[in-house]
Formats: structure tokens, sequence, C-alpha cells
């Protein structure tokens, strides 16, 4: 009797993993939002055929790994200090497209510094920003996001605003200075915020030829380990308690076209 | 500016025009008294030469765009003063595990704290045994002139590309603020190398480029450490120093910097006394010269360690003597600058045998 294998069957490929993705297995938990965004991000640069003409910065986070999964060459900055480190690369490869990719306690709290200077000279990079509302890499602590009242492995009984203050809303912060040129926040819960993000971070690499200033998009995502949730408990969790906070949207767009 | 003809320059102005001869393709800054001079020099004249100058929001920024940008292949230098310099100990042991080449330059003000904006040579320490943490070196050059704040930007940008590490002029305030004859190199004498491992963008004909100081693995980690140690021990031949006087000097003074050249002066009122000493510099403070210290103190009646702190580098003087010649130190502090007069009376109670080490 003839035997068919699957590879005799023909069949038209609906879905495939980015080529600039690669092979490796990430660490992420399951449910992370960093694995989906990793490919978003790829997908986009395969799509734009920019691999040879991308350079990324990854500080120390859950993401610090990011060089292992993304084909295209990377930089692994000092914690907080991503915004620098991309200056630095984008002022001496003008013509290369440059992002950062960092944390919430990277970006808002130990390189809350760098962050706004970055976006205050407009650099001309892309700032992705996975705000997670928690200290993922270091095991569930407080993060300048984290919401009131939640709890974490250093606000045991809720983050209390008289006690460590208010969550910071750095997205809002950075799109008043002239140096933004493009700000806005988007998320990775459903198929469709998914495809809104990578929309967002097209246009911000396309963004980058006009040499206007920083690109910034917060992607609000979870941490399922950290929050000590289902995977699916997370987003439930993330729609209920981070949107009021962190409504999805843009909040700066470029005024020509 | 023509070249070849003396020019009578600021030291901090000389290492900034050199360091546009040597083909710096970027500069990150943030002003700090005193060498606030090299970042006004260099946002002046590098817009209208070539290359990027950067003014950081602080110390800890512009050390991680000297972290991106060498990463990014570019020759890049980044100058600072004691309190700035302590601020970007963590980056610089980030770019030496990356074993990224640059320039960093220290022009020394006293301290602890803020200090005093007078020149010292208190960061020797910092500058030599590692300052950021885990096991690395730099490259440590420390020049006595204005000359040499000029000719060792060229020698440190090499020494950097050669040996893919970061190398850091140990200078002072007083070194920087002063004004000297300087002959400065014509620019393009320095080549640019190949750098294969910068983060350029991917192209299809090579594996991606990354730079990380991550090691989660022990074994690797240890790797790691030991290439690093490898490196370090052939950086020992780059060992540097000069011998100002007498081979078997009975009196031998070992200065750094600004110090050795006000030493080299007392030893000059010693010999006038008919006292023999000499004066041995350590012109590179990593790798330094233990033989040449070791072999120079062997025969002499004692040693005298002069510096403008409270003894830092007596203790290499010592490790490199072994006891077998007693080691004594002067030392002033606070932005005092020891004068020829009082070393002389040390130089004196040695060679009387009026004190003991
Ligand atoms: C100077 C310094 N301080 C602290 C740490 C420890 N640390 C590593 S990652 C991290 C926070 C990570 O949180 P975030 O940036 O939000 O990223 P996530 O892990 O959640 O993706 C901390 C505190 C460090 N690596 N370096």
């Amino acid at each position: 009797m003839e035997t068919r294998t699957i590879n005799d069957i023909e069949m038209e490929v609906v879905y495939q993993k980015p080529e600039t993705l690669t092979e490796t297995q990430m660490h992420y938990c399951p449910g992370c939002g960093h694995g989906t965004i990793h490919k978003i991000l790829m997908e986009v640069i395969d799509d734009m055929g920019i691999q040879d003409r991308t350079v990324g910065v990854a500080p120390v986070g859950c993401s610090v790994f990011a060089y292992n999964y993304m084909n295209i060459d990377m930089q692994e900055a000092a914690h907080g200090r991503a915004g620098a480190a991309a200056t630095g690369v984008k002022r001496v490869l003008p013509d290369k497209y440059v992002f950062s990719y960092q944390g919430d306690g990277d970006l808002a709290a130990i390189g809350t510094g760098e962050t706004i200077h970055t976006v205050n000279r407009g650099e001309n990079i892309l700032m992705l920003f996975i705000n997670n509302a928690i200290y993922g890499m270091t095991g569930g602590q407080m993060a300048p996001t984290s919401i009131l009242g939640q709890i974490t492995s250093t606000t045991p009984f809720g983050r209390d605003a008289a006690a460590i203050g208010y969550p910071l809303k750095i997205t809002e912060l950075v799109a008043h200075l002239p140096g933004a040129y493009f700000v806005t926040r988007q998320s990775v819960h459903t198929a469709a915020a998914v495809r809104k993000l990578k929309k967002a971070i097209e246009m911000s690499f396309r963004y980058q030829d006009r040499k206007k200033g920083t690109c910034f998009i917060e992607i609000v995502s979870n941490c399922p380990s950290g929050w000590k949730m289902t995977p699916l408990q997370a987003n439930e969790w993330l729609v209920k308690n981070m949107f009021p906070l962190y409504p999805i949207g843009d909040i700066k767009v470029p005024k020509e076209i | 500016m023509e070249n070849g003809t003396p020019k009578l320059m600021k030291g901090n102005e000389a290492l900034a025009e050199s360091a546009i001869r040597a083909g710096m393709q970027a500069y990150f800054g943030y002003p700090i008294t005193p060498q606030s001079e090299v970042i006004e020099y260099l946002t002046a004249e590098v817009p209208k030469r070539h290359g990027v100058v950067l003014q950081a929001e602080s110390e800890v920024a512009a050390i991680n765009m000297v972290f991106g940008a060498a990463g990014a292949g570019a020759r890049v230098m980044t100058t600072s003063s004691s309190p700035g310099i302590s601020l970007m100990q963590e980056g610089i042991s980030y770019i030496a595990a990356a074993e990224l080449p640059c320039l960093l330059v220290n022009v020394q003000r006293g301290g602890p704290g803020l200090g005093t904006i007078q020149p010292a040579q208190g960061d020797y320490f910092q500058a030599v045994k590692g300052g950021g943490h885990g096991d690395y070196h730099m490259i440590v050059l420390a020049p006595a002139s204005v000359q040499e704040m000029s000719d060792f930007v060229f020698d440190g940008f090499k020494l950097a590309e050669q040996y893919r590490t970061p190398v850091m002029i140990l200078t002072d305030g007083a070194l920087g603020q002063m004004m000297e004859k300087v002959i400065l190199k014509p620019e393009g004498s320095l080549p640019y190398p190949e750098k294969p491992w910068a983060t350029t963008g991917k192209p299809k004909s090579r594996e991606r480029n990354f730079i990380t100081t991550l090691h989660m693995e022990s074994e690797s980690m240890e790797e790691v450490n030991n290439r690093l140690q490898e490196k370090y021990k052939e950086i020992q031949k780059e060992v540097r120093y000069q011998l100002i006087g007498d081979k078997d000097a009975d009196v031998l003074l070992v200065a750094f910097g600004l110090t050795a050249r006000i030493c080299s002066k007392a030893a000059e009122m010693a010999r006038e006394k008919g006292i023999n000493a000499a004066v041995l510099r350590p012109i590179t403070l990593y790798p330094y010269p233990y033989t040449a210290v070791a072999e120079h103190a062997k025969n002499a009646a004692g040693v005298l360690t002069v510096e403008m702190n409270a003894g830092q580098m007596v203790e290499d003087v010592r490790l490199a003597v072994n006891g077998a010649t007693p080691v004594h130190f002067k030392g002033r502090t606070g932005g005092m600058i020891p004068s020829p007069e009082e070393i002389l009376v040390e130089i004196e109670a040695i060679a009387n045998h009026t004190i003991h080490a």
C-alpha cells in the first residue's frame, strides 16, 4: 500500500514564525506578553526587510536575553540605561533603525532620567516600554507602575500611596516633551490588540526615516508568575485593573502625513 | 591649527584637540571642574570638523552612551573628574566585561565627597584596582605634562582597540588647567581597525552580533573571566616607566603624574647636596612596573613614594620592593601640592638614616 507522509500533502502556509526570530526556545513563563511582543517586533522587521539595518538594545529585566531570540544585532545594556546606550548607537549610526526594549522598572524607575532625556533630545529611536506593573525578573517586587492596592513581594499589604507614592504614568509624562514624535499605548492581550500593536511598531520604524523625534510605545502587558495568576486570570486582571489607569490608544500622533 | 609647530595650550584643551586628531568619532560627557574645558572645546570644534559630541544628562548616562557607541564600533571617549568617575563605575565594569574599546579620562580633584576642585591623586585605587564590581582592569596611563596629555590620547585609543578594553588617562586638575608648550600629532595618523564584532546591523552574510555581559551558567562566566585574565596577562607587556637619574641611586623616589615632576626637581636639589637620588615614574599605572621598581630599589638605602593622596600607589611599591628596602611615604591631600623643599627634607632624612620605615 502506498504510504503518504505529511510532506506529500500540499498545504498552504497560513502561519509561520518570522525569519528573524531564532529557533531558540524562549525562557518566558506561560502566558507572558514578552513572547508575543518579540514575535510581532520581528514580524515587522521581516515585513519591512530591515534586518540588516536594525540594532536593538535590551537592558536588564526579563527580556535581558532578547538577543537569544531576535536574529538581529543587539546590545544588552545595564539596568535602566537602554535610553543612553541606544542614544550612543543611534548617534554613531544615524541611518540605522534603533529600538530599546525596556520593562517598567528599567524605564520608569532606575532609568527615569535616561528615559526623559532621551525623549527630550528627540533621539530618532523607538522606545518599547513593556508595562507589566511588577518586577518580573527579580521575583515580583513593586514596580513604579504597580497600581494602588496591588500586592507584590515588597508591598505585601498592597501598594499604599501614602507610603510609596502613586503609579507613575511615564508615557503621559514623556508625551508632553517636544522631542516625542509618536506616543501610543497598546496591549497584546487579544488578537485584535496584537494587530494594532504591530501597526504602531511599523509606523514607528517608518517614522525613524523622518528624523523628527522619539517614538514611544507603551505596551500594557502581564506577568502571570509575578501576579500569581493563570494566564487567563492575568489577562482579565489587566483589563479590569490596568486599563482604567493606563487607557489604550494614541497619546501623541505626528501632524504631517 | 598647523602641524609640527609648538603651541601654548591648556592640558584639557590639548587633550580635546588631540582626541579630534586621533579620529575620535563620538564624545559623551557631563561638565565638572576641573575638566569642563574638554567638553567646551569639543562642543565648539567637533561640529566644524567630524564626529559626534553630546552633553549627557549625567555621568551615568554618558558612560552608557559610550557603551552603546563603542558597541556600534565607534572610536569613543568620555572625560570627567573624580565624583563623576565614581558615578560611571557600573558602566565601566560593563564595558570591560563586554570588551569594548574606549578612552576614559579622569582629571582628578581632591576628595572624598564633593571634596575640592584642586588637583589630587586620590583615585589611584579606583582606577588601578577595579573601581567597579567584578574582576576587571583597564589600562591606566598617567601623563606628567601637557605634551603627554596630548600624546596619550593617541596611545590610549590605540591600546583600547588593540586589546578591546577601556583605557583610562588618569591625570589631575593641575595638568588639566596649566598651559605648556605642546606639539600636536597630525590628524589621520591613527588608522581605524576592523571591528567585525560591532553591532552595525546584521547582513545576510554573517551571524548576528550581540554585546552582552550576562552569563548565567557559572561555567561560562568563569570562562569569560579566564579569557579576561589571559588578556590582562598579555597587557603586562605594555608596562611603561621613566627613570630620571642614576640606575643605582641611594634614594629612589617613586611617583606618577604631576608629583613625579616635583620629585625630579627635589632629586635634583638632593644631588646638588651630594645625595644620589633618582625618580622612577610609572607611566602605566596598570600594568604596573613592579619589576622595574624592584630592580632599582634593590641597592638603594631607601625608597620614597610621593603622592597627592594618603598613600595608595605606595602599596604597589611595597609589593614590588617586597621588604628588600625600606619604603617611606610622603603624601599631601585635599588639593595640596607637595613642594620640592618638603620632599627634599624626606630625602635627606632617608640618606642620613634619621627616619625608619
Ligand atoms: C543596578 C541594578 N540594580 C538592580 C538590578 C536587579 N534587577 C534586575 S531586573 C530588575 C527589575 C526588572 O523589572 P522590569 O524592568 O519591570 O522588567 P521585567 O523583569 O518585569 O520584564 C531589577 C531590580 C540590576 N540588575 N542592576
